[in-house]
């Protein structure tokens, strides 16, 4: 018998009128690229529906944007238009345009406020918020945003939706095309420690691109280190330098500058010779790294997630569960958590989500 | 003559920096012409530290080097001492044919005497 506290509760349940805002659904996903709607996808499959935000008024991230994905080659519309199926067949809805601005824990759920109405309650949280590109104009040395013919990877990857009109100067093919690894990666001064690992297939996969559009079009890589850790990747980086005539100079470019004519000249150490070297290039493209997106720090500020020092999400178990944050019910997956490619992102969607599902159904 | 940049003690020198746009490049393309495999060089040094005739200058990661920036003044006196005797061709991990490379880069040195 209680004999005493709180009196066991007997009578009947008082009746009122549950408001949307109200019911405690189960599982918000924040942020529609690819590892988000791969964990939506998983959940749905496993028999949960979950509410996806999407601050931009279409899903599909960064790499909706993109034009081909590395190694393969495989279009990124196709695979956007497979995950725009799967979604539909499985009834899910993302809620585009609609921002989470923050997430606060009480009484053993999360209310999340939102661009799109009344706070709503949610059992558990996935994040799944990707990344910022780096911004190149902060390299001043490179030119960014002041010489018309200096662009960011992800610039160029729109420009090859347009075929061979892509890089044309002044109507004419380009004679030279030069590409700059590493740009706000491993670099203290921009404040990013850290590889953002997919810049180098990245400028391979590029080059190759080029190559193609432009035969006659030389191209060169200037890199610190060439990093072909996935699969596939170094057999890509050969295929460069066998089939394209593609020229790896290893180097940091240390400063670009347009010419009279109109190019731009770059400048670099040849460090396997220990000579510097200069060209004149018509075209010379940035990639830019990857580094932690706004919304992430704004939106996990007041939940118990640890973040490293660059500020990407760390799991509390980073060995074995790097996707189950500190809080019970907050997920943690995708390029927020690092920078990472898609096959990455999707698996770590997908586990997320598999995680998310033991935790609602109380198995974990 | 002496400058007044000599009292310095640094001149004005003839700039030692590599010029993409004044490389000669055409023994490049015709080497790459008769050994393609070369393409694949990653500049990993294992020719080099492996070679015979290493004392005496030769070094096949750099002679290659200097050929893709069309900087061919010293591959005759860098390949002289080499005696084809294969041992970086045992070692290299993109499995070019560096031996051949080398003989063919002789031959055509020869020619163009």
């Amino acid at each position: 018998m209680v004999k005493h506290g709180k009196k066991r509760f007997r009578g009947t349940v008082p009746l009122t009128v549950l408001t949307d805002g109200d019911r405690i659904k189960d599982v918000a996903v924040v942020g529609a690229g690819v590892t988000g709607m791969s964990a939506a996808l998983t959940l749905a499959e496993s028999g949960y529906s979950a509410d996806v935000f999407e601050k931009e008024e279409d899903p599909g991230g960064h790499v909706g944007a993109w034009h081909s994905l590395f190694p393969g080659g495989e279009s990124a519309r196709d695979l956007m238009a497979g995950f725009r199926q799967e979604l539909v067949s499985r009834g899910i809805r993302i809620r585009t345009g609609t921002e989470v601005t923050a997430v606060d824990r009480s009484n053993g759920y999360y209310t999340l406020q939102t661009t799109g109405g009344e706070p709503e309650k949610f059992r558990s949280v996935l994040v799944s918020t990707g990344y910022r590109l780096f911004d190149a104009s902060r390299k001043e040395e490179y030119g960014f945003g002041v010489y018309p013919y200096v662009i960011t990877s992800a610039e160029l990857e729109k420009r090859l939706e347009q075929g061979d009109r892509a890089l044309l100067v002044g109507g004419m093919e380009p004679g030279k095309v030069a590409f700059v690894h590493c740009v706000g990666s491993r670099d203290s001064k921009a404040g990013n420690l850290y590889c953002s690992r997919v810049c180098c297939i990245t400028g391979v996969k590029q080059a190759i691109a080029v190559k193609e559009l432009y035969p006659d079009c030389e191209v060169l890589n200037f890199y610190m280190d060439l990093r072909m850790y996935g699969v596939g990747y170094e057999e890509l980086y050969q295929k460069a330098q066998e089939h394209h005539g593609i020229q790896f100079i290893r180097g940091r470019v240390s400063e670009a500058a347009p010419t009279r004519s109109g190019a731009i000249q770059v400048k670099a150490e040849d460090t396997l010779l220990g000579v510097p070297l200069k060209t004149e290039v018509d075209w010379l493209v940035l990639l830019v790294g990857m580094e932690p997106a706004d919304g992430t720090a704004r939106i996990t500020g007041s939940l118990d997630i640890d973040r490293d020092s660059s500020g990407f999400l760390r799991g509390k178990q980073s060995m074995v569960k790097p996707w189950a944050a500190e809080s019970r019910g907050i997920f943690i997956a995708g390029a927020c958590c690092g920078p990472a490619t898609v096959p990455e992102s999707v698996t770590q969607g997908r586990a997320a989500a598999v995680s998310v599902v033991q935790y609602l159904s109380g198995k974990a | 003559m002496k400058t007044t940049a000599d009292k310095w003690g640094f001149r004005p020198e003839q700039s030692g920096t590599i010029d993409l746009e004044n490389g000669n490049y055409e023994l490049w393309w015709r080497l790459v012409g008769k050994v393609p495999g070369i393409q694949a060089c990653m500049f990993c040094g294992s020719c080099a530290s492996t070679c015979t005739a290493q004392a005496e200058g030769m070094n096949f990661r750099k002679v290659q080097l200097m050929l893709r920036r069309g900087m061919n003044q010293s591959l005759r006196q860098l390949t002289a001492h080499c005696m084809l005797c294969g041992k970086c061709t045992l070692v290299c991990p993109r499995d070019v044919d560096t031996r051949s490379a080398i003989y063919n880069l002789k031959l055509l040195l020869h020619e163009s005497l």
